[in-house]
Formats: structure tokens, sequence, C-alpha cells
């Protein structure tokens, strides 16, 4: 039982990193219409620009503004310098200037880095772990990134349900021409938008420095489980990201978890374990197949 | 529909060109051009394959590396078997034979799409470009899993499949055999494009509810044209796991996807000839930069942010303009 809850809260941690790329990039394309590849490399660039402050100081905690403010501004020049110019283009230009950006960026960040993989050391004062219930000890730094993506969901939850640029956004998600026909000045939102976006893909890139190798890579790697995310949540929508980052993070964990020694029962250690671990990765895939016979514009698609 | 196909002499120019290329290749003092233009050759089918999709359907596949990737194991696990004299899930044969590994691949590749493109095509859109990118990332795992099939690192064959009375161990044989090949696919493509069913194809890319309104099964026509263009890029696996005696996850990877997309936007979006051009630009271009520098995707990178944000059409409509007619 505290397996299956340690497993659980494995999940929900790795959900709500998901939760973090997935809300920019749904919003980046239900307000502007772009589909932006290169947000992975965002998440790539906090994580570098944290790891490498957290080692020149020493101190995790400056690496993580560091991060945010790298996100941010490089979010903010690849809005300027090429984003901006995607607006009006259909989807195949976005994709493939979006893609020549991933192809800049992990190679100037190779060249920075260089190849081999960064390690984070854990905040001492994160490092450790609790007992949450009787038998189950859980690590204080992943509770900590659990904590901060919930607040960043509910943050986002009263930013668009309660503010005046959280109406813009919602009625630029709905009809954007509409919003720009009322004299809204949508340049700004659009920076704004894309800005907030970057900031949320840099705070997960710092958060996972120290569970993860900070790895060129890294980005896409987790870039195309948050396409999953935001196809089955519903594109435009950040109660869909926040609903489906959950679930598919728990799927995708208890799948890694219990599904190799499920299948030791009918066959040998090593295939089962091969075979195990080949499923669970295709597990997500499996279920956005399922959900969109279903519903094939997503769970809560804004426009149904 | 295609300017090109107007000028008989310019194609029966290309062709004399590409037939007598090894020859020039090798007085030239650089015998490895051959096999740069077979790579070419390969790669311009899979792009004019997802061209077929993309260019003339306006369905933006994120995706086609799976039906390559697949083509290319259809070859290696045939292969398989036929060295280790056993049968595929205790039914199938190994084999060594081209004329049954590329039957084979045609059917496989297209069973694949079928099922794909049944599923993606319910959206559209961005979504679709999401699922096929998802899809192919799903074979991919699945390949990389196949513990049995050489897993993480790929299936060697050891010898190309064999055709009757050729010698395919020889680089110029297979030159020859994949130029014949391109050039028998290239004329069924250009039969396709020019038939009524193309015109259905780009009448559903410039206006799907006309099409329908007309009375047009709009979902049949696609998922046609994407079980069509996959056996395309499931041929160029197979030609490609013959290439390199090599099949791997790398060929579902999906930045091979990207790279196929990269070619038909280099070659022309939407022409015939255009995804030739653009893998033959490519497989150029890789190989100049690679051999400068081993940060070579950042040049790339570069010269692909230009091609699309300046150039309308890539090298085509560049020639075009240069030339000083409208694309």
């Amino acid at each position: 039982m505290s397996l299956f809850l340690e497993q659980l809260l494995n999940g929900l941690q790795f959900g709500v990193m998901l939760f973090l790329l997935a809300a920019g990039l749904t919003l980046i394309f239900g307000i502007m219409g772009v589909i932006n590849l290169a947000h992975g490399s965002i998440y790539m660039i906090g994580a570098y620009a944290g790891a490498y402050v957290a080692a020149q100081t020493g101190s995790f905690f400056l690496g993580v503004p560091a991060a945010l403010v790298a996100a941010a501004l490089v979010g903010a020049a690849m809005e300027f310098l090429v984003v901006r110019r995607l607006y009006k283009r259909d989807h195949l230009d976005q994709v493939l200037a979006t893609f020549a950006l991933i192809l800049i960026f992990n190679q100037v960040v190779t060249l920075l880095f260089g190849r081999q993989p960064l390690f984070v050391s854990m905040p001492s004062l994160l490092d450790g772990a609790v007992e949450l219930l009787p038998g189950l000890t859980y690590p204080i730094y992943r509770l900590a990134i659990i904590l901060v993506g919930l607040l960043v969901a509910l943050g986002l939850y009263l930013l668009i349900n309660r503010t005046r640029i959280g109406m813009l956004v919602r009625a630029g998600s709905t009809n954007r021409e509409m919003v720009r026909a009322l004299g809204v000045n949508v340049g700004m939102l659009y920076t704004i938008v894309f800005g907030l976006g970057a900031l949320l893909a840099g705070l997960a890139g710092v958060m996972a420095g120290p569970i993860l190798a900070v790895q060129v890579g890294m980005g896409e790697q987790i870039l195309i489980t948050t396409f999953v995310v935001v196809v089955i949540g519903g594109v435009g929508s950040i109660r869909g990201a926040f609903v489906a980052s959950l679930l598919l993070g728990v799927v995708d964990t208890m799948l890694r978890a219990y599904l190799p020694s499920m299948l030791r029962h009918v066959m040998i250690g090593s295939d089962a374990d091969a075979l195990g671990a080949g499923i669970s990765s295709m597990g997500i895939y499996l279920l956005m197949a399922v959900v969109l016979l279903i519903r094939p514009k997503g769970l809560f698609a804004p426009n149904s | 529909m295609d300017k090109s196909i107007n000028k008989p002499f310019l194609l029966a120019g290309v062709l004399i060109v590409l037939v007598a290329l090894p020859f020039l290749a090798n007085a030239a003092g650089y015998p490895a051009l051959t096999s740069l233009a077979t790579r070419a050759l390969i790669y311009g089918i899979a792009a004019a394959s997802l061209n077929l999709v993309l260019g003339y359907g306006g369905m933006v596949s994120f995706g086609h590396a799976a039906f390559f990737g697949l083509g290319g194991y259809v070859v290696g696990i045939l292969y398989q078997h036929y060295t280790q004299d056993d049968m595929l899930l205790g039914l199938i044969p190994g084999t060594n034979q081209l004329l049954v590994t590329l039957p084979a691949t045609l059917l496989v590749s297209g069973l694949a799409a079928a099922l794909i493109g049944a599923l993606s095509l319910r959206t559209g859109g961005v979504q679709f470009i999401m699922i096929t990118l998802a899809f192919a990332q799903m074979l991919f795992f699945l390949f990389v899993s196949l513990k049995t099939y050489g897993g993480d690192d790929g299936l060697i064959i050891r010898r190309a499949n064999e055709l009757p009375g050729l010698n395919m161990r020889d680089k110029q044989t297979i030159y020859y055999v994949y130029l014949a090949i391109a050039a028998i696919f290239f004329f069924l493509l250009w039969r396709i494009v020019n038939s009524r069913f193309g015109n259905v194809l780009v009448g559903l890319r410039q206006n799907e509810r006309r099409m329908a309104a007309l009375g047009l099964p709009a979902y049949r026509y696609k998922l046609a044209a994407f079980v069509i263009s996959g056996m395309g890029a499931g041929l160029a696996g197979c030609l490609m796991a013959n290439f390199l005696r090599f099949a791997s996850p790398d060929m579902v990877h999906w930045t091979k996807s990207g790279e196929l997309m990269v070619m038909v936007v280099l070659g022309g979006v939407g022409t015939l000839f255009g995804p030739l051009i653009g893998a033959a630009a490519y497989t150029i271009l890789e190989a100049v930069l690679a051999s400068w520098t081993e940060y070579w995707q950042l040049g790339l990178g570069f010269i692909l942010l230009f091609v699309v944000l300046y150039t309308h059409g890539g090298i085509q409509a560049l020639f075009a303009r240069i030339g000083g007619r409208r694309p």
C-alpha cells in the first residue's frame, strides 16, 4: 500500500511538471494559433541556466531566479525575432521554423556546455525525506515540486478567471479576430502570453535539475509527452491541460512501476522487463488514441 | 499542373545525368558521389510521398518516420529470420529476396498508415500534427523495447536483399536498381497527382467544406492519400535498410520525420519533383556541413530558418524567381 501511494506521488510530481509545460504550450496555441516546438528548448535553457548558476554560486535558490530570467529573455527574443513572423503563416511553416530553433538551441547549448550532462546537487534545505504516513517516507524535494506545481495551477486559475489580462486571454482563445476588432492591443497580449509560457517552462526546467540529468535533448523528450497532454486535454484549455497532465503523469508512472512485474508472471524476467518498459512507454499514446476515438477534440476542448 | 513535366527536355536531361552519374563520379575521382546520389534518391522517394499528403492534401504529418522505419524493420526482421532459419511468430518464414521484402514492406506500411491515418484524420490542424508525431514516437519506443530485434542498437543486415540475376553487393548496381524504382515511383506519383483523385485532394486542401458540399467523402479521400503516402515512405525505408544494411530505431525517431519535412519544404511544397530536389539539397548540405564541423546542425538550423521565413516555396520557387518568373 505504501509503495502504491509513493508511486501515486511520483505520478503527481511528473504530472505537475508536465502541467507547467503544457499550460504554456496550450495557451500559446490557444491565443496565437502557433505550434511551438521550441517550447522544450526553453525548458532546457531554464535547466541549464539554473544548473550553471547553482554550480557557480553553490546555491540552488540563486539558480531559480537565474533560470526564470534566462527562460523569459530567450522566450521574449524568440517571440520578437521568429515567432512574431509566424502568426499569419500556416502550421507547416511554424513547425519547421521552430524545428530549426530546436536544432540551433541544441547546438548552441552543446557548444557552451559540452556533451556531458550536468548534475545539480539537491538544495540542503529540501534534502532528505519526511514520513507522511506510518511506513511512507517521501523525499521533501519532490513534495516541494508538487506544491509549487499546484500553487502555479491555482495562480493561473486566478489570473485567468479573476483578472483583466485573464479575461483577454479567455476572449482571445475563443475568438482571436473579435478581440482584435474590439481594439485590444493584441501584440502586447501575445508577448505577455508567450513570456508567461516561457517562464513556466523555465521553472519546470530548473526544478527538474536536481532529479534529472541536465542534458541536450531533455526538452524534446518531455515536449512530445506534453503534446500528448495538450491533445488529450483539448488544445487551448488550461483546465484540460491540468487534468490531462495529472492523469498522464499517474498513468505513465504506474505502468512503469507495475507492468514489468505483472508481465513477469507470464514470461521470463529480462524479456518481461524489456517488453514492460516498451509497453509502458507506449501507454500514454494508447490512452491518447482511446480519448481521440471518443472525443476527437480532447476532453476539455474550448470550442466544443 | 506541374510545370517541370511540361518540359520533357529538361526531364530527359536530368535523367541522362542521373544515368551517367556513376561514370562521371568515377571519372571525377569522387566515387562516393554515387552513394550520396543513392541516399538522395531514397530520401527523394520518402519526401515525395510525404509531399502527397503534406503539399497536395494539406495534411501536415509529423510522423512519416514511422512508415520509413517500418519499411526498414520489415527488411531487417525478415532477414534475421532468414539467417536464423525460423518463423516470424511461428507463421512467416524469413527471406532475403527483394522481390518478397518489397511487397511485404508496402503491405505492412500500408496497413500501419491505414490504422494511424484512420485515427489521426478524425482531427485536423494542429492536433493532427501532434498526433502523427505521437504515434511515430510510440512506434519508436516499441522498436527500442524489442530486444529480439536489437532493441536500441538496431538490426544489422549482413547482406543486402537479392534480386535474381543482379549482384546487389555492388554499389553501382544498387544505384541503378534504385534509380529504376525511383523512376517508376515518380511516374506513378505523377499519374496520381494529375488524376481525378489528385484534383480532389488539392480541392480538399483548398476548401474541404466545398468539396463535401459537392458530395465527396473527404475522410475517405484523405485516408486513401495517407495510405499511399505511408506506403511510399515504407518503400523508401526498405531501400534505405538495404542500402545501409542496417535498420535501427533512429529511422523512426521524430527528428527523421522533421528531416523529411525539411526536404519537402527545401524543394518546394506541392510540386512533383520539388521533394527530390530538396532531398538532394539536404543530403549534399549535410555532407558538406558535416565535413566542416561536427556542429553542422547549427548551420542547418539557420539555413532552414531562412528558407522558411524568407523564401516562399523553397528552392524551386527561388530558381523560378531568379529566372524572373512567378512560381
